[in-house]
C-alpha cells in the first residue's frame, strides 16, 4: 500500500518536473544576442547637442523584443548604477530611411537603426563633453548588451543636408548672371503684362480728371520681396506722376518701409525733372494696426476720390475692404501681390492684377533697363528648369513605386527641401 | 558724400546679403547667434522708425486741423485718442488690468479697440458679397466658370448643399485638391523665383532703385 503509494508520489514528482520546472529553465535559459556593429558618433549638420547611435538591424527585430538605450555623462562604461535609460522601443522601429536623411548623409544602410540623442525632458547633452552609451536587446526577461560607445556633440559649420539646395541657388545665380550678359548683347521679347501696361493709361486719367493716385506699399515690412517690389514699382510709378504733375498719395503701415519710399519718391521727381513739385508728406504713415489702416485707407479713398489705385505688395484680409471700397468710387484699380490667398478678391475688384512673379517683373517691363529684362528672363529660364525637375520627379516617383526600388530616391532626394 | 548716400549702403548690402545667405547653411550656435543679433538690431531699428512714423501722422493731421481742411475734426479725434490713450497708459504703465479690475487703458482697449477692429472685420462679409455679386454676373466665359465652380464649392463646402446635391462633396474635393492646389503651387513656384531673383539683384546692387533712384 504504502510503496504503491510512493510511486505515485513519484511520478506525480516527474509529472511536476517535467511539466513545470524544465520549461521554467527553458525561459531563463532563452538567449538573445547583443546588437551588433553599434556606433555612437557626433550628428553632423547640427548646431550640437546631439549624438546619433547606429547598429545593424538584427533577425530578431519585431514586436516581441525591445531595445533600451541607457547612457552615462562620464567616459566610464554606460552599465553602472547612475547609467539612465532615455529610451525604449520596439526593435522593428527606429531604422536609418524612418530618419528622411537625404543620400548623401546617410550614416548607414537604410535598414540599420538609427536614434538620434538629444536634449530633452530631463536630459541633457553639452557640447564638448564624453557620454557613454549602451544599446541593449530585450526580450521578456532576457537581455543582451552591446559594447559601450562614447560619442562627444560637437556643434557643425555646414549643414551638408541643405546641400542640394545651395547648388540650386548657385546654378540659379548663374542663369540670372548668364541671362544679364545676354540681355546686354541683344534685345531680349518680354511679352505683354496689360496690368502694367494700363499705368499710363491710370496716370493719365487721374491727370485729366486732377484727381490724385493712391499707392499701396501692401501689408509687408522691407524683411519681405514684395514689399521691395512695391517700392521700387513706386519709383517707375512715381516718375511718370512727377511727369505728369499729378497728386500722389501714400499711406504706410510701417515707418521703415515709409523713409525708403519717401527717398524713392523723391528721387523719383529729381530724375522727372521736377523736384519743385515733390511733396515730402505724400508718403505718410498711419498705423501698424491692420484695421485701423484699412478703415484710414477706405476713408481717404471716400473723400479724395483717387482716380486710381495701386495695390502693390502682400496683403491679408483688408484686401477686399481696400479694392471694394476702391471700386465703389469708380477709380481704375491694378493691384500686383504674391499673397496667392488674396488674389481671388484682386481679380475680382481690380481692373487689372499682377498674379504672383509678374509683380516681381514689374520693375524690368517698366524700365526696360538690359539688365532688369535680364533677370526676367533668367526667372522664365528657372521656371523652364524648375517644370523639367517636376516632370523628372514625377517619373522617378512613378517608377520607384512601379517597381518597388530604391534607386530612384538618388534622384528625388536631390529634388527634396529646396524651399 | 556719394560714397555715403550710394557705395557704403551697397557695400554693406552685398556683405550682409552674403552673410546671411551663407547664415542658413550653418546650422553652428555661431550663426544662430548671429541671427539673432541682427533680428535685434532691426527691432531697435524699428522703435527708432516708429518715432519717424508717429512724427509723421501728428504732423500730417496738425497740417489738415491748421488749414481746416474739409474732416479736420477726424484729425481732431485721432489727436484726442492717441495723446488720451499715450496718457492712461503712462498712467498705469501699459497695463491692462491691476489687482484684478480694469485699468483705464484696458478700458480703451477691450471697449474701443476691439469692437471697432471686429466692426471692421465683419464689413468682409457684405463685401464679399457685393465682390461676388459683380463678378458674378455671368458676362464672360471666364466669369462663368467662376460661377460654375463658385456655385459647387460652396454646395460641396455647406451641410445642407451637400446633403441635397451629395457628388458636389467629392467634386468640391477635387477642385480645391487638384485644381486650386496645382495652381496655388505654380504661382508660389513663380513668385519664389521672382523673390530670389529680387534678393540677389539687390544684394549684388543691380537693383538700387531702393537706395532713392535707380542709376547713378
Amino acid at each position: 500500500m504504502f510503496s504503491h503509494a510512493r510511486r505515485l508520489v513519484t511520478h506525480l514528482a516527474l509529472v511536476t518536473i517535467a511539466f513545470g520546472i524544465f520549461p521554467a529553465i527553458a525561459l531563463a535559459q532563452e538567449t538573445i544576442s547583443p546588437p551588433q556593429q553599434v556606433r555612437a558618433f557626433d550628428a553632423p549638420s547640427d548646431a550640437g547637442g546631439v549624438i546619433a547611435l547606429v547598429w545593424s538591424a538584427s533577425p530578431y527585430d519585431g514586436p516581441g523584443v525591445r531595445y533600451s538605450i541607457r547612457m552615462r555623462e562620464s567616459e566610464e562604461a554606460a552599465r553602472g548604477p547612475d547609467a539612465k535609460v532615455i529610451a525604449e522601443f520596439p526593435s522593428d522601429t527606429r531604422y536609418v530611411r524612418d530618419a528622411k536623411l537625404p543620400w548623401w548623409t546617410r550614416p548607414a544602410d537604410r535598414g540599420d537603426h538609427y536614434f538620434p540623442v538629444k536634449s530633452g525632458k530631463g536630459l541633457e547633452l553639452k557640447n564638448g563633453r564624453t557620454y557613454s552609451f549602451t544599446v541593449s536587446a530585450v526580450k521578456g526577461q532576457a537581455h543582451a548588451d552591446s559594447p559601450v560607445v562614447q560619442a562627444i556633440p560637437e556643434p557643425n559649420w555646414v549643414n551638408w543636408n541643405a546641400v542640394n539646395n545651395l547648388l540650386v541657388v548657385l546654378l540659379f545665380g548663374a542663369v540670372l548672371a548668364g541671362s544679364i550678359y545676354a540681355a546686354k548683347r541683344r534685345e531680349i521679347f518680354l511679352r505683354r503684362i496689360p496690368g502694367l501696361d494700363a499705368v499710363d493709361e491710370a496716370i493719365g486719367r487721374a491727370t485729366e480728371l486732377g484727381k490724385p493716385i493712391l499707392y499701396l506699399t501692401g501689408a509687408g515690412d522691407l524683411n519681405e520681396p514684395s514689399t521691395l517690389a512695391a517700392a521700387v514699382i513706386l519709383g517707375r510709378v512715381a516718375t511718370r506722376v512727377a511727369s505728369f504733375e499729378t497728386d500722389l498719395l501714400v499711406p504706410h503701415r510701417d515707418p521703415i518701409v515709409m523713409a525708403v519710399c519717401q527717398e524713392i519718391t523723391k528721387q523719383a521727381y529729381l530724375e522727372a525733372g521736377k523736384p519743385d513739385i515733390f511733396k515730402e508728406d505724400s508718403n505718410f504713415f498711419i498705423t501698424t494696426d491692420q484695421f485701423s489702416y484699412t478703415a484710414s485707407v477706405d476713408g481717404l479713398m471716400l473723400r479724395k476720390q483717387p482716380a486710381a489705385n495701386f495695390f502693390m505688395g502682400s496683403y491679408f484680409a483688408e484686401a477686399l475692404l481696400l479694392t471694394e471700397t476702391g471700386a465703389s468710387t469708380g477709380a481704375i484699380q491694378i493691384a500686383g501681390t504674391d499673397s496667392d490667398h488674396q488674389l481671388p478678391f484682386f481679380v475680382t475688384t481690380c481692373d487689372y492684377t499682377l498674379i504672383g512673379e509678374e509683380l516681381y517683373a514689374a520693375s524690368a517691363y517698366l524700365s526696360r533697363e538690359p539688365i532688369q529684362v535680364g533677370t526676367l528672363r533668367g526667372q522664365d529660364i528657372g521656371k523652364g528648369i524648375v517644370m523639367g525637375l517636376l516632370v523628372i520627379g514625377t517619373v522617378f516617383a512613378t517608377a520607384g513605386v512601379m517597381m518597388g526600388s530604391e534607386w530612384p530616391s538618388i534622384v528625388l532626394d536631390l529634388l527634396k527641401d529646396l524651399k | 558724400m556719394t560714397f555715403l548716400r550710394r557705395q557704403l549702403p551697397l557695400l554693406m548690402t552685398f556683405v550682409m546679403g552674403i552673410i546671411f545667405i551663407a547664415q542658413y547653411y550653418v546650422p553652428h550656435p555661431v550663426s544662430e547667434d548671429l541671427l539673432t543679433t541682427v533680428s535685434k538690431w532691426l527691432q531697435i531699428i524699428g522703435g527708432f522708425a516708429l518715432i519717424l512714423g508717429v512724427t509723421s501722422l501728428f504732423h500730417q493731421h496738425a497740417v489738415k486741423i491748421r488749414r481746416k481742411e474739409p474732416g479736420w475734426g477726424y484729425s481732431f479725434v485721432l489727436y484726442a485718442g492717441m495723446l488720451g490713450t499715450i496718457a492712461v497708459g503712462l498712467w498705469v504703465n501699459g497695463k491692462e488690468s491691476l489687482n484684478g479690475g480694469m485699468t483705464a487703458f484696458g478700458w480703451v482697449y477691450s471697449y474701443t479697440m476691439v469692437p471697432l477692429q471686429g466692426t471692421m472685420f465683419a464689413i468682409l462679409a457684405f463685401f464679399i458679397a457685393s465682390a461676388a455679386y459683380r463678378s458674378f454676373r455671368a458676362r464672360s466665359r471666364e466669369a462663368a466658370v467662376l460661377l460654375i465652380a463658385a456655385i459647387i464649392v460652396m454646395m460641396g463646402r455647406v451641410p445642407l448643399g451637400e446633403y441635397l446635391v451629395p457628388i458636389t462633396g467629392d467634386i468640391t474635393q477635387w477642385i480645391l485638391n487638384v485644381l486650386n492646389a496645382s495652381v496655388r503651387r505654380a504661382i508660389l513656384i513663380g513668385v519664389s523665383l521672382g523673390a530670389v531673383a529680387l534678393s540677389l539683384k539687390i544684394i549684388f546692387g543691380v537693383e538700387r532703385s531702393y537706395l532713392g533712384g535707380g542709376k547713378e
